[in-house]
């Protein structure tokens, strides 16, 4: 059974399964174990970007598409459900549904248009023209305040059985009160797992395969019969319905969209990152990557403040270990993998097994 | 059918190529049909601010898209190159500002002559060195080059920002260059006339030498077939080199000027001009420098009027424009190598 929900692609090592284990167990228990906005903050935040980063390694890691689009069609399923919410009096579920099959349909329409114009030709013009359209998407979104609520964006409430004033029941489940921010937590936590293994049995199907031989060597899998254009732009809707669908998530758990927070050119970085250092080309990479990137991200910082207090003498040093200058080791640690360990700490972790 | 083949004389000229004028007409057909939509000196005003914008971002586009005809190499962090030439000029225009201030035009350009070659030597060695350390490795595999190049673009502004600090470095336009002139009732600010000028200056100069010079024949050659110059025994490699590091030092010159025209330094002002000049190459085509010369053009021009007619439209107006150039024609103005 267990082999059938993970479609036969088990994590083929034993290291890689604990650790899988481990995050799978500490996401599910996390309002237990932690007491606090905090952490139950960042579980909510590395659920959804594990889906997020793995419909973008459908694109990146499966297919061999560089996308920097993907921020877009995150962001368009967040505005979706954020205006949806937003623009009606009293939250109700008609309205979330309402805006997420709006945010869904224009991101069809959209990934389909794009993919059809621009991945026809070389990959190199794919991901120049995604840039573009990306950012002009974001400008536009910033800019139509009315709309979106510009780079303020919007907070908006939700129905009443997510909001954090309401109860479930009356007495404690293991010390802490069934209410909303916990069942928002467990929709978010579902949906996620939902879609997590819905990309693996994807790229676990034949289309998948397709994919995979697209990538290997595209002038091949054209020889072999399959429309290499048709799978792409396929492959590329999928992947962005995906995001959009972790995007919705994503707003419904933080009651607000902005430019910030689902559009930014930020946000595309850190999915990079997480695909690149997790390992390309495996969904349980995004796994991995994403909880240790999110991790890090919330605290790290704060251990990086201290080396800078402890380093304010040395003039460039305290400025390098600065909290706000984290991307820089990330960055440095992102060109570092991709010479020396593209496999990423997924593809490390099961060539060990294999060397033994 | 047996039709003979005509026998060319020996003596007879070779067939010249066929020139592709038409996109040489769309920059002045743009111009021509804003002209009924509004008065004649905001026509004037807004023309020479369009002007002035394509030059700048030609100058910093020119570069990645030879770099990228030669080598096929597509410099995601091509932009850090535009940051990194800014804030070096700093070194130069922040003590001397007492140059700047005083009116003489003679004084405010010596000091800004200076900031630009600092500027200029700073990037094309970063540029060489960026070519050594980040792109050689991944010399064919599109895929690495454009992560890794992605990675280089986020180090690179980081690195801005613990060597220059993170706050925003204002920047104010020498004493000489401020303020307008005035073409009867149409206003045109000094610094974009500069601008126009520097920039008709070195596409005059990248144009001769591409087109005059050896060197210039040689990158031609290897924009349109690399392994065949090297069979004739050059080494493309240090050809490519060279040319990254030229593009980058005019990525540097444009970044300079560029700080000057918003007079304020952001670490990200590379990576959000970026996307403009990406759009600029896909319209001129890949590879080719006429192309984006005319690109530019038309980006910095149609958003100008765009911009005065209807703001909202100028959002998407660079969008737009790079889909109908695409449907006209899907590789770009001029495919590779027809300059």
């Amino acid at each position: 059974m267990p082999i059938q929900l993970l479609s036969g692609d088990l994590p083929r090592s034993r290291a890689l399964t604990a650790i899988l284990v481990a995050i799978l167990l500490g996401l599910l228990c996390a309002p237990f174990l932690f007491s606090g906005a905090r952490p139950l903050n960042t579980a909510a935040t590395i659920c959804v970007y594990i889906v997020l980063v793995a419909s973008y390694d459908l694109l990146l890691g499966y297919t061999g598409i560089v996308s920097f689009a993907h921020t877009m069609f995150y962001g368009i399923g967040a505005y979706g459900v954020g205006i949806a919410l937003a623009s009606v009096d009293e939250p109700t579920w008609g309205a979330i549904v309402t805006g997420l099959v709006a945010a869904l349909l224009l991101t069809v329409v959209l990934a389909f248009v794009i993919g059809l114009f621009a991945l026809r030709v070389r990959a190199i013009f794919y991901a120049m023209i995604t840039l573009a359209v990306a950012s002009s998407f974001s400008v536009l979104a910033s800019q139509l305040s009315d709309f979106t609520g510009g780079e303020d964006g919007r907070t908006f409430s939700v129905p009443e059985l997510l909001s954090p004033g309401y109860t479930l029941m009356e007495n404690e489940v293991f010390g802490r009160s069934i209410d909303g921010k916990l069942i928002t937590y467990y929709i978010v936590f579902a949906g996620c797992l939902v879609l997590f293994l819905f990309l693996l049995r994807l790229v676990n199907s034949p289309f998948g395969r397709v994919l995979q031989a697209i990538r290997e060597n595209e002038f091949r899998a054209e020889a072999l019969g399959y429309r290499t254009v048709v799978y792409r732009i396929w492959a590329n809707v999928l992947g962005a319905v995906v995001a959009a669908l972790a995007g919705a998530l994503m707003a419904l758990w933080l009651r607000y969209v902005g430019p910030k927070t689902s559009l930014g050119f930020e946000v595309m970085t850190d999915i990079l990152l997480i695909v690149v250092i997790g390992g390309m080309g495996t969904m349980y990479g995004a796994v991995v990557g994403a909880a240790l990137f999110i991790l890090a991200q919330n605290y790290l910082k704060t251990l990086m403040g201290q080396a800078s207090e402890m380093l304010s003498g040395v003039p460039l040093l305290a400025a390098a270990v600065h909290p706000d200058r984290w991307m820089l080791w990330l960055g440095v640690l992102f060109i570092l993998s991709i010479y020396f360990f593209p496999i990423g700490i997924v593809g490390k972790l099961r060539l060990r097994r294999a060397g033994r | 059918m047996s039709a003979t083949l005509p026998i060319a004389q020996a003596d007879a000229p070779l067939p010249a190529a066929r020139r592709d004028i038409a996109p040489l007409l769309l920059v002045p057909a743009v111009v021509l049909a804003a002209l009924p939509f509004m008065s004649f000196p905001t026509w004037i005003t807004l023309t020479v601010a369009g002007l002035a914008m394509g030059m700048m971002i030609f100058i910093m586009a020119s570069g990645l898209t030879l770099v990228f005809g030669l080598m096929s190499v597509l410099n995601f962090g091509h932009g850090a190159f535009v940051s990194v030439g800014a804030f070096t000029a700093t070194y130069v225009l922040l003590p001397m500002r007492g140059w700047l201030e005083t009116d003489s035009l003679l004084a405010n350009l010596g000091v800004l002559g200076l900031a630009v070659l600092l500027a200029m030597a700073a990037t094309a060695l970063l540029g060489w060195a960026f070519e050594r350390v980040i792109i050689m490795p991944v010399y064919g595999q599109y895929l690495k080059q454009i992560l890794i190049t992605m990675g280089g673009m986020i180090v690179s502004e980081q690195l801005i920002n613990v060597i220059w600090g993170a706050e925003q470095i204002a920047l104010p336009l020498p004493a000489a260059l401020r303020g307008a002139v005035f073409l009867g009732e149409a206003a045109i600010e000094k610094y974009r006339l500069l601008a126009v000028v520097v920039g008709g200056v070195v596409f005059a100069a990248l144009f001769l030498t591409l087109n005059r010079t050896k060197i210039g024949l040689l990158i031609r050659a290897g924009v349109e077939n690399g392994e065949m110059v090297e069979a004739m025994g050059y080494r493309i490699r240090r050809l490519f080199v060279g040319v990254f590091a030229a593009g980058s030092a005019l990525a540097g010159l444009g970044g300079v000027m560029w700080g000057l025209y918003k007079e304020t330094l952001v670490a990200h002002m590379g990576s959000e001009i970026m996307v403009l000049t990406f759009i600029v190459i896909i319209i001129g085509g890949l590879g080719s420098v006429g192309g984006c010369f005319i690109g530019s053009l038309l980006i910095a021009l149609v958003g100008n009027y765009a911009g005065f007619l209807a703001p909202k439209v100028a959002l998407v107006s660079n969008i737009v424009l790079m889909i109908a150039v695409l449907l006209w024609r899907p590789a770009g103005l001029y495919t590779k190598g027809r300059h």
